[in-house]
């Protein structure tokens, strides 16, 4: 049972002129893992959507077949499931129980049978609540687990994997991996779409790699396709196993102090936090969830009024308006001075183009006309969006959507630059160019202060560590 | 007024009751209360709301914190009614400068507001006791409402709490980008818009990945569905609708008896 097989098949979504994926041949017996990799873009997330019979024949064009144990993928649905990315919007009931039971109502399984299946599937994902545990109490890691019980409950033959553990921090995608390799069945077929290829490769046997143009690159042993193809699929952004990352440490000392807060927090959020913050330098703010890191980058950011103690901008960062506190500046005089980027790019867009994305900014605060062009197009050609620039920033990929929104904040030349979870989910490509941006505007005297889980991330680009707890505050460390 | 988790006690007697004849009692005892303009069948029927009110196990403390924007628009009415109603009816009571308060204004005034909260108060009690859940897997059960329809708007009432942490979360990515309104009240308008334009986009693209995820785990692909959880409508349901319909048409002649019946039609 499970067993994949695609005969020149392509896709393209109605409307669009490019091919989604084109031209995959592939053969996956029943019981194999495979792990389907390419660079952005290359198809892989429309090539699970078919393969688990979600693209309707009136949503675009096909080439060539899919077929699910010789069936079409839509009349198979009921051998197949699929976790996706993002937690919030997979669960559909309040209580963890029904949501595994969701699906078996729908199959139509006897009532008798469906709560025996349930706790099964609970059981083999590690789930260590009871049934009636509410859904929204749950962290990304465990409802990401409980998706996947609401998927191993249908007893697929083939199990589609979707990027599970882009959005959870690192114990909450440790979790989840060690879920799906303790509960799949030995002759349960499984697909999985990664990047963070290291952590994902316990979990499979085979590697195939996508051509962004169409076809399959390379198709074997995880030893093989890395041998091969290895310094080709690092350059082009996969996370190829055993390459280290160039760090880009700070060459000169910090200069002027940006940013002081004092006893800063927001009860029960964030506890009373210390710290400076100076220009030419790039502060990392490290954590566990839960202990306040994007709500210190919130009123870093004079985006939120502070509960306890004070964040005070000093005359370098902001003049004369160095006397009042960030939260209360007029927002044209924040975005000269403190960018913010947020964890969810698109929380950030508020214009029709690429390009006026960029321009809004500068505008807002009355450059000219011409200065306003020539800011702009420097900025998307070094972020790689120039043939980006007409399109609507809703319908990037995540990549570009990333740097879009590091743009967009450097778009107004601030002095101090606050971002959280700046690498979330990106391929190595994206990684890398952040890192060298941000290093570049460290180096240029900017301040950089950025909230992440990401180890690499830290060794590769700070110069300093804050390391909050969820007990109370603690100070910066050397 | 009312949020999504139940805020009653769930082994009250009548809060245990099947929620489709709950939803059916408060339906039926509130129509026949709108059936007339008098302050007499309203205020009976409020009586009895409050009287059967710990039997759905809600304290009155817990009502009065969960349903005080009604009595808030109810003083609104009250107030507007008598300042500015065109019937100038009855005995004068008060008169200040060109207002004046006659007993003919008061007691319309009154007849309003009593109707409003006796039709209101069912509802309340009803979504006090609650279960989302449980109404759903009702509706589908006992009041052959499609579970397309049943379980597709439960699964968007449970996305309902994120639009909150979603408007703040655009609202301070404006901000960040130099866009806010200052004390202009046009700019307030068009960013106000704005901003709810962007938590629609982002409703919508959350909503249409959870139809993806829905559709994944087999809903509504024609196969006749099953129920994990068992909804029964026994006799004592029949009997709950039985009881609120005999109580609103009790109010209703009680104030036909009292002469103040007003019927609203005729």
């Amino acid at each position: 049972m499970g067993a994949v097989t695609l005969r020149g098949f392509g896709w393209r979504h109605a409307g669009r002129k490019r091919w989604a994926v084109r031209g995959v041949d592939l053969r996956v017996e029943a019981g194999e893992r495979v792990l389907l990799l390419g660079p952005s873009g290359a198809g892989k997330s429309t090539l699970l959507a078919a393969l688990a019979g979600l693209l309707p024949e009136d949503s675009g064009e096909q080439e060539g077949t899919v077929e699910i144990d010789g069936l079409d993928p839509r009349k198979a649905r009921e051998r197949v499931g699929i976790v996706f990315q993002d937690p919030e919007t997979q669960l559909v009931m309040a209580r963890c129980g029904d949501d595994v039971a969701f699906g078996l109502e729908n199959r139509g399984v006897p009532a008798d049978e469906i709560w025996p299946r349930v706790d099964e599937a609970l059981r083999r994902v590690g789930f260590p609540y009871d049934r009636d545990r509410p859904t929204a109490a749950l962290s990304g890691g465990e409802q990401q687990r409980l998706a996947l019980a609401g998927a191993l409950a249908l007893r697929p033959g083939l199990l589609l994997l979707d990027e599970p553990t882009a959005n959870l921090d690192p114990p909450g995608a440790a979790l989840v991996r060690t879920a799906v390799a303790g509960a799949l069945d030995a002759d349960t077929t499984l697909v999985l779409v990664e990047h963070r290829v290291a952590e994902a490769l316990p979990l499979v046997d085979r590697v195939v790699v996508l051509e962004p143009g169409g076809g399959v690159r390379a198709d074997g042993s995880p030893d093989e396709v890395f041998g091969a193809h290895g310094d080709a699929l690092a350059a082009e952004g996969v996370w190829v196993p055993g390459r280290t990352v160039p760090a880009r440490r700070g060459t000169a000392t910090p200069g002027e102090v940006l940013l002081t807060a004092d006893r800063l927090g927001l009860p029960p959020r964030l506890a009373p936090t210390d710290l400076q913050v100076r220009a030419g330098e790039a502060l990392a703010v490290l954590g566990p969830n839960g202990a306040g890191k994007s709500t210190l980058a919130l009123l870093l950011g004079g985006l939120v009024k502070p509960g306890t103690g004070t964040v005070a901008a000093s005359a370098a960062l902001a003049g004369r308006d160095a006397r009042t506190p960030p939260h209360r500046w007029r927002a044209p005089a924040l975005a000269t001075r403190i960018g913010s980027v947020f964890q969810d790019p698109e929380h950030q867009f508020v214009t029709g183009t690429v390009f006026d994305e960029l321009a809004l900014g500068p505008r807002r605060t009355g450059r000219p006309e011409a200065e306003v062009r020539s800011t702009v197009d420097d900025l998307l050609a070094r972020l790689r969006l120039t043939a980006l620039a007409g399109a609507n920033p809703y319908t990037l990929s995540g990549g570009e959507a990333r740097r879009l929104s590091v743009a967009t904040a450097l778009a107004t030349a601030p002095r101090l630059l606050i971002c959280d979870e700046p690498t979330f989910g990106q391929d190595r490509r994206t990684w890398l160019e952040l890192v060298d941006l941000f290093a570049d505007l460290r180096d240029a005297g900017h301040g950089v202060v950025a909230v992440t889980h990401d180890a690499e991330f830290v060794a590769a680009l700070a110069d300093r560590q804050l390391a909050l707890s969820r007990g109370p505050s603690s100070g910066a460390t050397p | 007024m009312i949020g999504p988790q139940p805020v009653a006690v769930a082994s009250a007697p009548l809060a245990r009751r099947n929620p489709v004849a709950k939803l059916a009692a408060a339906l039926l005892f509130s129509v026949v209360l709108i059936a007339t303009l008098d302050p007499v069948a309203p205020a009976i029927a409020i009586a009895v709301e409050l009287a059967v009110l710990p039997l759905f196990g809600v304290r009155y403390r817990v009502l009065a914190r969960r349903a005080w924007p009604l009595l808030v628009s109810a003083v609104g009415i009250v107030v507007t009614l008598v300042l500015f109603a065109a019937e100038r009816s009855g005995r004068v009571l008060v008169e200040a400068g060109p207002v004046a308060v006659t007993s003919g204004v008061l007691l319309t005034a009154l007849g309003l507001v009593l109707r409003m909260i006796a039709v209101a108060l069912p509802g309340v009690i009803v979504f006090a006791t609650t279960d989302a859940t449980d109404l759903a897997d009702a509706l589908i059960q006992n009041a052959r409402a499609p579970a397309r329809f049943a379980i597709g708007a439960l699964a968007a009432f449970r996305l309902v709490p994120l639009l909150g942490q979603e408007w703040q979360a655009i609202s301070m990515a404006r901000r960040a980008r130099g866009v806010d309104a200052g004390r202009n009240p046009v700019a307030k308008l068009r960013l106000f818009v704005s901003t709810a334009f962007a938590l629609l986009v982002g409703a919508i693209r959350r909503g249409t990945r959870l139809a993806v995820a829905m559709d994944a785990r087999g809903f509504d692909a024609g196969v006749p569905r099953t129920t994990a959880r068992r909804q029964r409508f026994t006799a004592a349901d029949a009997l709950l609708v039985a009881g609120a319909v005999a109580l609103g048409g009790a109010a209703l002649t009680a104030s036909i008896l009292l002469g103040t019946f007003r019927p609203l039609i005729g």
